[in-house]
């Protein structure tokens, strides 16, 4: 395959006028750079998927089983059985058009196909053909066609075009979410074993060896030791933090990602200095070594399946209840999914900080807390002393993520930790921010490189606002409380808006915090030189 | 293309109304059979539908949060965008309903000076949806005065209101000209606005001809050619009471209108007209977001095959222990 190699003002020239033929008449064009590799057979097995095959979305035969259309069309019905909002979803769009330029795949690609309107239309149109009375008669005039081959893979080249950020969901009359849409395709797809790589191996890492990286038990706390030796060097401090600690009072979940690649390492970074500074009685997990969750990204089983082990981890190691570190599809499941699926979490306990004796209500069922609202419970009570001077060399905007945004409400929290800790702090345009928020074009599992064309249009919207900030106010790093954000937005923004980098909210709560017995700092968490301490090295 | 056949089709429509009654004398079957058929049709239908939607489970909660969740005291909740008691969600369901509050939020994206994106106002389709909305609603109810002997008071006032302007006799509606005026927007976009054209289907015309249809026909009988009103009331009294007939003098104009009324009462259940009964079903807006302080029960959740701890440490257990971190088997 080629590199891909187009400009950003190649790229940015956008044409959003729909083609000629109806998009009925207009066949699937499955491109370069746009898509995903097949998943390795080996990946869907290890957990059980069907149908693993070598097949490559751009050759003609998919090697579909014979009775693809049976498996479909009994998968469509069993859906529908299950979820009122596919159902409904499927019956009441009047196509007004209102999401159209809400996604950020279609602001950034122009593809018609792209328009949440029309994503839903490539299943439905199906659905109308085979499940309705007017489809069933009516045919074509009723917007329902056949299913075919061909159709399958348009519905795999754009299911696995939509990263399920529910931007859409916000502007329909009738809360139409495509990511439920997209949830039930991708289930769809799964059922033939079209699944794709950059999600697959996650899975099956994930669920032989507790995340998504696959990293081995030692390798967690052998590469913990890195961020440990830079944390001393930077402070002075020598932390020792705990492995799969029974009796710990609370159990710290965050994404794999961020022991791993920059620049979440910082961000955990962050994490071990706050939970060092407070004292907490806290433990991290080999086991439950893994915050995100790819599983929703393939099916609802899967998803559960990986999301078993935190509830389990918590109860095996008899701690009162579960911290959660900055991820967005991760809290989108565990706020609206986990419960359900795992719970009830009663051997748990009521969350309460240990430091500040505040009793989280808001959490009191499902018994884990998001490291935002934790932290900022912490500010509030004056129980952090900080240096914003260490973060003044730092223009900062903040990206809500789809999910802590859309799926939760968590807007107010980061940004206070936010404000508490930098003294530039800068909002993008209003109409990208909060419940409006944009993604960062990589998430649902489509973070991979053979997409990358995919990746930077979708990236397009938000690299846009972070470009407004970036020229009007000098705008240096965005905040983010997600680990794929912190990874895509890193390569979009480098493409898009050179001079934009990003880190985690906790990045600079641990830049600004003073800790007791640090030595005076020179360094940020990226051994950078602090503001006015350059001539010191 | 689909709207040429959506046109055909209401034309065709009012042909077979105008012949019905105009060549082949067939007033009883325009006039009560097929109103008759039309209701128990679009009643069954709609039942059915609702009926079909709620026997759905919704195994999680699901809802669209658009504003600060409730977390913290101090911390200003969006009660209303994000609500976590069932109050707030009638309220948020309120105004979803009354006032489209989604749609008011709609922007229109536009790429300028070749690479900004910019976000401006769009508050076109939400006015026109209202306003054709709510006419609609004004319009139907202004028709029960042909349901009700005498006339309630309550009828008189809304038509007070309605015929504010005071211009000719009869006086003229306010919401019939609105219906008629945002009924056409919402036609004329679909013309002229690129990318809504092409995502439109027949099935999107089509409502939009048939109620532009039964709009001039319902005008034209009250402002131009003056249908026998005492009539039509006979006639619909007469349908109500079970006791069907067809006065005479009742010009064909009105078997037109009450045929594509029939039309549309049976087009209802098969289309996306649902969205009526739809909307409050979404689970995207009718749900608490209160999912980490109350457990969601899914009624089909199974058990499924998990990687144990126990799985995780026989596979690891030496490198384990090498790495100081506790095993449950030495």
């Amino acid at each position: 395959m080629a590199k891909f190699t187009a400009k950003p003002n190649e790229l940015s020239k956008i044409d959003y006028t729909p083609p000629k033929t109806h998009w009925l008449e207009t066949p699937v064009e499955i491109r370069e750079h746009m898509f995903c590799h097949a998943a390795k057979p080996k990946d869907l097995e290890t957990v059980g998927f069907p149908y693993g095959r070598e097949w490559r979305p751009n050759d003609e035969d998919w090697k579909l089983p014979e009775n693809w259309k049976t498996i479909i069309f009994e998968g469509m019905r069993s859906l529908l059985k299950k979820y009122r909002s596919f159902q409904v979803f499927m019956d009441i769009c009047v196509r007004c058009g209102a999401c159209a330029d809400k996604c950020h795949f279609f602001l950034g690609s122009g593809d018609p196909k792209n328009m949440p309107v029309l994503r839903a239309e490539l299943l439905r149109s199906v659905y109308r053909g085979n499940f309705t009375l007017a489809g069933k008669i009516l045919k074509k005039l009723a917007g329902a066609r056949k299913l075919t081959a061909n159709v399958l893979k348009e519905w795999w080249y754009y299911f696995y075009q939509c990263t399920e950020c529910r931007r859409c969901s916000v502007f329909c009359p009738y809360g139409i979410d495509q990511a439920e849409i997209t949830m039930m395709g991708r289930e769809l797809t799964n059922m033939l074993g079209l699944q794709i790589g950059w999600i697959a191996g996650p899975v099956a890492n994930c669920y032989m060896k507790g995340n998504h990286l696959g990293l081995e038990p030692h390798t967690i706390t052998s590469s913990m030791e890195f961020f440990l030796d830079d944390i001393e060097t930077i402070t002075g401090i020598k932390i020792e933090p705990t492995f799969n600690r029974k009796g710990a009072e609370i159990l710290f979940v965050t994404p794999s990602g961020d022991l791993f690649a920059n620049p979440g390492t910082y961000t955990a970074m962050g994490y071990l200095m706050l939970f060092h500074e407070l004292g907490l009685d806290y433990t991290w997990s080999t086991y439950a070594s893994e915050g995100g969750n790819f599983g929703f990204f393939t099916t609802n089983d899967m998803a559960k399946r990986l999301n078993s082990k935190i509830y389990a981890e918590a109860k095996r190691l008899g701690v009162k209840w579960i911290l959660g570190g900055e991820c967005g599809h991760m809290w989108r499941v565990v706020h609206q999914y986990m419960d359900t699926w795992n719970g009830p979490a009663d051997f748990l306990e009521e969350p309460v900080s240990p430091i500040t004796g505040t009793r989280f209500d808001n959490a009191r069922a499902t018994k884990m807390v998001h490291i935002a609202e934790f932290t900022a419970d912490l500010i509030k009570n004056s129980k952090l002393k900080f240096d914003l001077s260490r973060n003044d060399h730092l223009n900062v905007t903040f990206h809500d993520s789809c999910n802590t945004s859309r799926g939760m409400g968590l807007l107010e929290e980061p940004r206070y930790v936010l404000k508490s800790v930098c003294n530039n702090f800068y909002e993008m345009p209003e109409d990208t921010i909060r419940e409006k928020t944009f993604c960062c074009g990589s998430g649902a599992g489509l973070n991979a490189s053979e997409n990358m064309e995919l990746r930077m249009r979708g990236g397009f919207p938000r690299a846009n606002a972070a470009k407004y900030v970036h020229e009007k106010y000098g705008v240096n790093m965005c905040a983010a409380v997600c680990a794929i954000d912190r990874v895509a937005l890193s390569t979009s923004f480098e493409y898009w808006v050179p001079g934009v980098a990003v880190c985690g909210l906790h990045e600079l709560v641990g830049n600004a915090l003073v800790m007791t017995g640090e030595k005076e700092r020179t360094q940020d968490l990226r051994l950078e030189p602090l503001p006015g301490k350059e001539v010191a090295e | 293309m689909g709207s040429i056949v959506s046109l055909i089709a209401v034309i065709v429509l009012i042909l077979i109304a105008y012949t019905g009654v105009k060549a082949a004398n067939l007033h009883f079957l325009f006039g009560v059979v097929i109103p008759y058929a039309a209701v128990t049709v679009f009643l069954t239908g709609f039942i059915y539908r609702i009926l079909k939607w709620a026997s759905v489970p919704v195994p999680f909660r699901i809802p669209t949060t658009c504003g600060q969740q409730k977390s913290l005291p101090w911390i200003k909740q969006n009660k209303i965008e994000n609500p976590s008691s069932p109050f707030w969600v009638v309220v948020r369901m309120a105004l979803e309903v009354l006032v489209f509050r989604s749609l008011f939020r709609n922007l229109k994206t536009q790429l300028t000076d070749g690479s900004r994106l910019v976000y401006g106002e769009a508050k076109w389709l939400w006015l026109a949806g209202l306003a054709f909305h709510w006419s609609l609603l004004i319009v139907l109810i202004r028709h029960s005065r042909f349901i009700f002997d005498p006339v309630p008071s309550f009828l008189h006032i809304l038509e007070q209101f309605d015929g504010f302007l005071q211009i000719g006799v009869p006086v003229l509606f306010v919401t019939g000209v609105v219906l008629l005026v945002s009924v056409t927007y919402l036609l004329i976009r679909r013309f002229f606005i690129p990318i809504v054209r092409y995502i439109s289907l027949p099935a999107d015309y089509f409502p939009l001809f048939l109620i532009i249809a039964i709009a001039i026909t319902g005008i034209e009988m009250r402002y131009f050619t003056k249908t026998h009103i005492v009539g039509v009331k006979e006639l619909v009294m007469g349908l109500l009471t079970f006791n069907p007939k067809t006065p005479e003098g009742i010009g064909w104009i009105f078997y037109v209108h009450i045929f594509l009324v029939s039309a549309l009462f049976i087009y209802f259940p098969f289309s996306k007209l649902m969205h009526m009964g739809g909307v409050f079903m979404s689970p995207t807006r009718n749900m608490v977001n209160n999912s980490r302080v109350k457990r969601h029960v899914n009624p089909w959740n199974y058990p499924v095959d998990v990687h144990t701890y126990e799985d995780y440490e026989n596979d690891f257990r030496e490198k384990m222990k090498s790495a100081g971190i506790p095993v449950e088997k030495e």
